[in-house]
C-alpha cells in the first residue's frame, strides 16, 4: 500500500464517523494543551524567580558581620550586628583575591530625611562607585557616586525614584541639584536611579545612596561596614571566590575554626539553585498533572480504535479476501490512530499556547512556551497513537478472514 | 487449471473432530464455467474457501497454475488471491462509503499497481461488467443490489484472476436480478474466456454453468456435463 492510499483510507474512515473522531481528538487536544501550559507556567514562574534573584546583582557574594561570640556564658551578639567588617577588608578583599570583579562596602542605616517641607524614613546606604556594576543598578538623571567624592567623603547624596516622589513629588523635575537633609545635615542630590522592583518585602526604590565614608563620618562614627558585596568575574568562579573570601578574612581576623566565624559569605548561586529546584520540582509536578490527562485521551484512542475494528471486522475481512496483508491492515489501523494524535496535537498545541498567552496577559504569571516542550508535546503525541493504536490494529491484522467476513 | 487431489478437511480435534472433507478431486481447465452444487452442510463453503486459497487443506493437494498452494502460509496465501483469485461473495460484498470506481481498484492497491493504470484497468473492468460510467462515482450504497454484484465481478476481474470464486451471487437478489447477474458470468466465461466456479444451493442457479460437482456430505456425488445448459442474454 502506497502513501497516498494510506491518507486516502484514513481520511475515509476518520471522516465516516465525524463526532467520534472529534471526541477522541477532543481528548488528545486536552492533554497535550495542558501539557503545554502547565510547563510554560511552571517554566515562567521559575524564570521570573531567577530574574528577580538575578536583578539583586550578577554573580554576587555578599559578605555580611556575623555574631560576635564571647567566651564562656556572655551574651552573643545578634548576626548581622556585629561590628567585625572594616573598610580595609574590603580592600584586602580587591586587592588579594582572584577573579573578582569589584568590590562594594556598604555601611546602612535608616533616618529621617527631609526636604523643603517634606519628610521620610529611608534607608541610608553608603556606597561606592563599585555598587553600579555589583547590584546591577543604573542612573537614570544625573551620575552616581564617584570615587574621588567617596575619598574627600563629599555630601553627595543619589536618591532612588520612591524616595524623590516622597520627597519632591512624582512630577517633581529638577531634582539633581536639589538638597537634603539627613539627620539634619545637607547633602546635594546629584543623580537619581532607575526604578527596580521590589523583592518581596524589600522596596529597593526607596533609597538614599552616599559615599560609604560620608556614612562612616556622619552616621555610624567608625571604620566598620555593614556589607561587603563582590562581585567574581564569572558564574563558575563563584565557589572559588567565596572559599577564597573566607579563608582571607579568617586569617585576618585571627580564627582558626571557621564554625566560629565572625562572619558569613553568602553566594547568589545557591540562592538561585534553592529557587530553582522549588521551581522545577513545581514544573514536573504541572507536567504530571497534564500528562494522566495525555493518558486519559491515549485510552480514549485505544477505546475507539478497538470499537473501530469490531464495527469494520467484516470490511477487514473483505479486504484480507481481495489480498490485503496483516502489514496492509494494521498500517491502516494505526494510521488512524496516529492521524487522531497528530490532529489533536497539532490543536493542543495551539491551544496549549493560546492558554499560555491568556495566562500572560492576566499578568499573574510570565509564562514562556519552550520549542522543547512544544516538541516533547507533538513527540508524546505521535508515540500515544503508535502505542494506543498498536494493540487495536494488530488485532484487526490478526483476524481470520473467513471468521471476519461471517462476523454479524 | 485447478487440480485438486484427494483433499480433505477436519475442523477440531479428537472426539469433538469434524470432517468436513472427505476426500475430494477434480480438475477445472481454464476456460471452464463450473457450478459446485450441494445443500448447506455438504462440505461446499469449505471446498470454496480452499479453492479460494483462504484455508488451506488437512490433507491432500491443491494445483493453482501449476503451483502447490495447500501448503503455503497466510501471507502468501494472501498473495495468491490477489493475483490469481477474484471473489464474488453473496453480501457485503463492497467497501460501505466508498464510491464504485474506488472499490473496483481495491485490490490492484494491495498489489501495488501505480495510481493512472488502476483507473484504467478498474473502467475497463466495471464496462466488462455491464456498468456504465453514471455508476463510477456513486457510493456503493446508492446503488441496487444488482448493480452492487455486478461491481463486485468487476472487481473480480481487475486483476485478471486464473479464477473467478462465486459464493451464492445470487442469494441476496430476487430472481429477475440474478438471472441478470448469471448473465454477466456466462458472457465473461464467453467473451473473456475466464475461469469461473459458482457456489450455490439451487439447481436454477446451477443450471447456467457448462458443467456442474455436486457435493453431498463432504464428497463429490456427482460430476457431469450439464446438458441443458440455460443460455441468457443480457
Amino acid at each position: 500500500m502506497k502513501l497516498n492510499d494510506i491518507f486516502h483510507e484514513t481520511y475515509t474512515a476518520l471522516s465516516a464517523n465525524k463526532a467520534r473522531s472529534g471526541l477522541t481528538i477532543l481528548g488528545i487536544v486536552i492533554g497535550i494543551s495542558s501539557v503545554i501550559a502547565m510547563v510554560s507556567i511552571g517554566t515562567g514562574a521559575s524564570a521570573s524567580i531567577s530574574s528577580r534573584i538575578e536583578s539583586l546583582g550578577s554573580n554576587l557574594i555578599q559578605i555580611t558581620p556575623g555574631a560576635q561570640r564571647t567566651q564562656g556564658f556572655g551574651a552573643s551578639g545578634g548576626r548581622g550586628n556585629a561590628k567585625t567588617l572594616t573598610t580595609a577588608d574590603a580592600e584586602a578583599i580587591a586587592k588579594e583575591v582572584a577573579n573578582v570583579a569589584a568590590v562594594d562596602a556598604q555601611v546602612s542605616g535608616r533616618y529621617q530625611v527631609t526636604a523643603k517641607g517634606t519628610n521620610t524614613n529611608t534607608s541610608v546606604t553608603g556606597v561606592t562607585s563599585a555598587y553600579l556594576s555589583v547590584r546591577n543598578v543604573e542612573v537614570a538623571e544625573g551620575t552616581f557616586i564617584t570615587d574621588a567624592q567617596n575619598n574627600s567623603a563629599a555630601k553627595v547624596a543619589v536618591l532612588g525614584p520612591t524616595t524623590r516622589d516622597d520627597l519632591f513629588g512624582a512630577d517633581a523635575t529638577d531634582v539633581v541639584g536639589k538638597s537634603v537633609r539627613i539627620k539634619g545635615v545637607e547633602f546635594k542630590v546629584v543623580g537619581i536611579t532607575v526604578a527596580k522592583g521590589g523583592t518581596g518585602f524589600q522596596n529597593q526604590d526607596d533609597i538614599i545612596f552616599i559615599p560609604v565614608k560620608s556614612a562612616q563620618r556622619y552616621f555610624s562614627g567608625d571604620q566598620y561596614l555593614s556589607t561587603i558585596a563582590v562581585q567574581a568575574s564569572t558564574q563558575e568562579e563563584m565557589t572559588q571566590v567565596q572559599e577564597d573570601i573566607t579563608t582571607l578574612l579568617l586569617s585576618r581576623h585571627k580564627i582558626s575554626d571557621p564554625a566560629q566565624a565572625d562572619f558569613s559569605a553568602m553566594n547568589q548561586n545557591d540562592i538561585l539553585s534553592t529557587a530553582s529546584s522549588v521551581t522545577s520540582t513545581l514544573t514536573y509536578l504541572l507536567a504530571a498533572i497534564g500528562s494522566i490527562s495525555l493518558l486519559v485521551g491515549g485510552i480514549g484512542i485505544m477505546n475507539m480504535m478497538l470499537t473501530t475494528v469490531t464495527e469494520r471486522t467484516r470490511e477487514i475481512g473483505l479486504r484480507k479476501a481481495i489480498g490485503a496483508k496483516k502489514k496492509d491492515i494494521s498500517t491502516q489501523f494505526l494510521a488512524e490512530a496516529v492521524a487522531l494524535t497528530v490532529i489533536g496535537g497539532v490543536i493542543g498545541i495551539a491551544l496549549g499556547w493560546l492558554i499560555a498567552y491568556v495566562v500572560n496577559l492576566t499578568g499573574l504569571v510570565t509564562t514562556s512556551v519552550s520549542l522543547s516542550s512544544v516538541i516533547l508535546a507533538f513527540g508524546v503525541s505521535a508515540v500515544t497513537g503508535i502505542v494506543f493504536g498498536y494493540y487495536p490494529a494488530r488485532r484487526a491484522a490478526n483476524l481470520n478472514p473467513i471468521e471476519a467476513m461471517r462476523y454479524e | 487449471m485447478i487440480k485438486v487431489d484427494n483433499i480433505t478437511k477436519t475442523y477440531g480435534s479428537g472426539d469433538m473432530a469434524f470432517q468436513a472433507l472427505k476426500g475430494a478431486s477434480f480438475t477445472i481447465k481454464e476456460g471452464e464455467f463450473v457450478a459446485i452444487m450441494g445443500p448447506s452442510g455438504s462440505g461446499k463453503s469449505t471446498l470454496m474457501h480452499i479453492l479460494g486459497c483462504l484455508d488451506t487443506p488437512t490433507s491432500g493437494s491443491y494445483f493453482l497454475d501449476g503451483k502447490d498452494v495447500s501448503t503455503l502460509d497466510d501471507e502468501s496465501l494472501a498473495d495468491i488471491r490477489n493475483e490469481k483469485i477474484g471473489f464474488v461473495f453473496q453480501a457485503f460484498n463492497l467497501l460501505p462509503r466508498t464510491t464504485v470506481l474506488r472499490n473496483v481498484m481495491l485490490p490492484l492497491v494491495y498489489a501495488g499497481v501505480p495510481e493512472e493504470e488502476r483507473e484504467k484497468r478498474a473502467t475497463q473492468a466495471l464496462y466488462a461488467a455491464g456498468l456504465t460510467e453514471t455508476h463510477f462515482t456513486h457510493k456503493s450504497n446508492e446503488i441496487s443490489g444488482g448493480q452492487v454484484q455486478r461491481v463486485a465481478i468487476a472487481r473480480a476481474l481487475v486483476n485478471n484472476p486464473s479464477l473467478i470464486l462465486a459464493d451464492e451471487p445470487t442469494g441476496n437478489l430476487d430472481t429477475k436480478t440474478g438471472d441478470i447477474v448469471l448473465a454477466t458470468f456466462q458472457k465473461l466465461n464467453k467473451e473473456h474466456g475466464s475461469t469461473i466456479v459458482l457456489i450455490t444451493h439451487e439447481p436454477d442457479v446451477a443450471a447456467y454453468a457448462e458443467r456442474i460437482i455436486t457435493v453431498r456430505d463432504g464428497a463429490i456425488v456427482s460430476d457431469v456435463k450439464n446438458a441443458s445448459q440455460k443460455i441468457h442474454a443480457l
